[in-house]
């Protein structure tokens, strides 16, 4: 512990997606090989959490220079051993390419997804290790609670929170101080507070991304929040499937006991504060506030109505304070910084940074954060590369599921809680889902809406059955059964359900239907009028065709074929038989990947 | 003194109740699956009716009933992996394989299940065997990965 550390570090990231590519026999791999050219004094290998550009994983960072590879394999280890760290010469090979110009980029710095960034939420992201204390203290960490603990009241701590202007990232966009505040002002000393980190949205990943790389910052923060409000147990409801997440924030927890910044007497003072991960059941309605608290006391987790408010009576009937966990980790640098530093970032009526998911038709999808009042444009061709294989940007999605379609008209506008619910979409999780042309509206708000559907809790009426019945509307849309009058109708239930939901998982779910059938009306005018699908997607209305002049009769399609539909000899075009194909895109696929001539398969409306 | 015992009491049937999540999810853990005993049993050490116990584990998506293959195949079904044509590994795994969502092979080799977002959007399509993330997958790979499953050499 006392020795002094190495001055090069090779970082290899461990998180989810990576190691999913082998990253852990990366770093193993690069450990034997620092060893083998007696390099051990000099090189640390060590590794870090997620540095969301999880699309080019595994990445592995060498500090301090900053070199950024990407897309490593365990077999470069060697190589880059030998080259960079004993030679001094990096491996251009494995550099970032930017996607137009091909050119090398080797500093992290540089790459264009990471250098309009503005890290804040993430601060430490990619660069601690989330299992050592010392990484994060070195850059900052637990200050906050020291400075409040040992110098600073309740009231002073809620009142910077309020000079902040800091509002919930978990969607609805609250003022954070208010509900601190009430809870603060209950009577009683049993309270608790709770970290939200039950992240369930598809297409959304940062909560997962930040506990698994920075799990301190988390914890500093609900330390905080607990010290605001006067609890002394808090909880981080973490999501059953995030296993890693849970572990890190484990050992985080353990070296957090053991440093006096949780347990009895924090740092000295009277505050004494206990966390423990709970793992929580991952259905999305648990990330609703109340169904989330019924989760924790061991029951199905369906929402409650309020009032009276968590902040009331919440937890078990006591004052509770449910935070999202991008909320708490914007709280230890507000408190060691001051409130005023917050809200001079992004923009007027929502400081701070967001952070978002990129994902969908995207070049470079993956986790950034951006000020908040950043334009969706500046985030999809800038950070997010702009769209692949030169197609055109359809329609953008923001807020996860239950968010609303914007079309390309409405690009411009600025990722902020009310900027973006003028526009008819939400906030809600900041999974930002970029459709391109070949994406059918019709089918993605079936897809959205089936997924909501299916995770009503089935409290209330408004939501089990009305979602049920707009998604069977949106079936016969889909596949041409339905007349113009059924469009009224959907429009109609999705109102109703969205102004009698009892929770926001609910109130939320008709919006991608409502919002695509605003903005993108002709197409489902063109699915009800004339059956047909224009983006070729929705099953039932289109056909696969084998075009004979690209056709080099490779066979691959009628090997994968499950129904025998395609047939043909070796070295002349294929036949399909229209009356057998299940359209299942096998051959479509196969043609596309492996065949010798390729995309001889077409798939038309 | 009353009031303190009572809060006592309290206290503990909360503490008993609150870890019965966590509880169901490390047998499953262990077992594979919620067999009739073990829920019986956590029945007697929480004091939480048997039928308490199922109407929580059947509401959370994650807990089975039935012991799972000897590869537990996983297709991610969030957003970006349905965009990606993950629905089709689960039709090609019913018309291949006769198997659907939370079934299990008579010879209990292979069980499928259909999961949430499981948060790895950025390589997808995603299809986790066992716990091991199998990223950007087609039908093709995916019937492939399946092949090599079943034939005696290990995959790499």
């Amino acid at each position: 512990m006392s020795a002094p550390r190495p001055e090069i570090r090779i970082l290899v990231c461990e998180s989810t997606a990576c190691a999913s590519s082998r990253s852990a026999e990366i770093r193993s791999a690069l450990e034997a090989a620092v060893a083998r050219l007696n390099l051990v004094d000099m090189v640390e290998v060590g590794f870090t959490g997620c540095h969301g550009f999880c699309q080019k994983g595994p990445i592995v960072v060498v500090e301090p220079e900053g070199i950024f590879y990407c897309q490593v394999k365990p077999g470069d280890a060697t190589e880059i051993a030998e080259a960079h760290l004993a030679g001094g010469e990096p491996v251009k090979r494995l550099f970032y390419r930017h996607p137009v110009t091909k050119e090398a980029v080797p500093r992290y710095a540089d790459i264009v997804f990471y250098k309009n960034q503005r890290r804040l939420i993430l601060r430490n992201c990619g660069i601690v290790n989330p299992e050592r204390i010392e990484d994060y203290e070195e850059r900052g960490g637990y200050e906050g609670l020291r400075k409040a603990v040992t110098s600073m009241t309740a009231e002073q701590v809620v009142e910077e929170i309020k000079r902040s202007g800091l509002r919930g990232r978990g969607g609805a966009g609250f003022p954070t101080w208010f509900k601190w505040d009430l809870c603060r002002r209950q009577p009683g000393d049993e309270k608790y507070v709770i970290c939200n980190a039950n992240e369930s949205a598809p297409g959304a990943f940062m909560d997962r991304s930040l506990l698994e790389a920075d799990p301190h910052s988390v914890i500093e923060g609900l330390g905080l929040l607990g010290y605001a409000v006067g609890a002394s147990r808090g909880f981080i409801y973490c999501r059953a499937e995030y296993s890693l997440a849970a572990r890190w924030a484990q050992t985080a927890l353990g070296q957090a006991y053991q440093k006096s910044y949780l347990g009895s007497r924090i740092l000295g003072s009277g505050f004494s504060f206990d966390v423990e991960v709970f793992h929580g059941g991952g259905t999305f309605v648990s990330g609703e506030e109340t169904a989330l608290l019924s989760s924790l006391e061991g029951s199905r987790s369906m929402p409650r109505s309020r009032p009276p408010f968590p902040a009331v009576r919440g937890l078990w009937g006591k004052p509770t304070v449910v935070d999202n966990i991008k909320t708490l980790a914007c709280v230890p640098p507000i408190i060691a910084r001051g409130g005023n530093w917050f809200a001079s970032i992004g923009a007027a009526k929502s400081p701070g940074t967001a952070v978002v998911s990129l994902t969908g038709k995207i070049v470079n999808s993956g986790v950034a954060e951006v000020p908040m009042g950043t334009p969706l444009s500046t985030l999809i061709y800038e950070i997010g590369g702009g769209i692949p294989n030169k197609k055109s940007l359809k329609a953008v999605q923001t807020g996860g599921p239950s968010g609303g379609f914007l079309p390309g008209g409405k690009i411009e506008t600025p990722l902020d809680f009310d900027s973006l619910q003028e526009a008819g979409s939400i906030m809600g999780s900041s999974g930002i889902m970029v459709m391109d042309e070949d994406t059918c509206m019709v089918d993605a708000a079936r897809t959205f809406l089936s997924f909501v559907q299916s995770e009503s809790c089935g409290k209330c009426v408004a939501c089990r059955v009305g979602t049920r019945h707009m998604v069977g509307l949106l079936d016969k849309v889909a596949s041409g059964k339905a007349a113009e009058e059924d469009l009224g109708k959907l429009e109609r239930l999705g109102h109703i359900v969205r102004n009698s939901s009892l929770c926001g998982l609910g109130q939320t779910a008709p919006i991608p239907a409502l919002t695509a059938l605003k903005y993108f009306r002709s197409e489902f005018i063109a699915h009800v009028v004339d059956k047909r699908c224009p983006a070729a997607v929705c099953r039932e209305l289109v056909t696969f065709r084998i075009i004979p002049g690209r056709c080099t009769g490779c066979q691959m399609c009628v090997k994968v074929c499950p129904t025998k539909a395609i047939s043909g000899p070796r070295s002349q075009p294929h036949n399909l038989d229209q009356g057998k194909c299940i359209k299942c895109r096998s051959c479509y696929e196969v043609c596309k990947f492996d065949a010798v001539a390729g995309e001889a398969i077409i798939i038309v409306s | 003194m009353a009031v303190n015992t009572a809060d006592a009491v309290q206290q503990r049937s909360r503490e008993r109740r609150k870890s019965l999540l966590p509880l169901l999810k490390k047998v499953q853990e262990t077992e594979g699956y919620l067999s009739r005993e073990t829920i019986r049993h956590i029945s007697r050490t929480l004091r939480v009716s048997e039928n308490e116990i199922y109407g929580v584990a059947s509401f959370y998506p994650q807990f089975r009933f039935q012991p799972p293959g000897r590869y537990h195949i996983q297709v991610c079904l969030g957003t970006a992996c349905h965009v990606g044509g993950a629905p089709n590994f689960m039709e090609a795994m019913k018309i291949e394989r006769g198997l659907g969502h939370g079934q299990t092979t008579p010879d209990r080799r292979f069980s499928l299940e259909g999961v949430g977002c499981l948060g790895c959007c950025a390589i997808s399509p995603v299809v986790v065997v066992n716990g091991e993330v199998y990223g950007r997958m087609n039908r093709v790979t995916f019937m492939r990965l399946v092949e090599s499953l079943e034939s005696p050499e290990k995959p790499s």
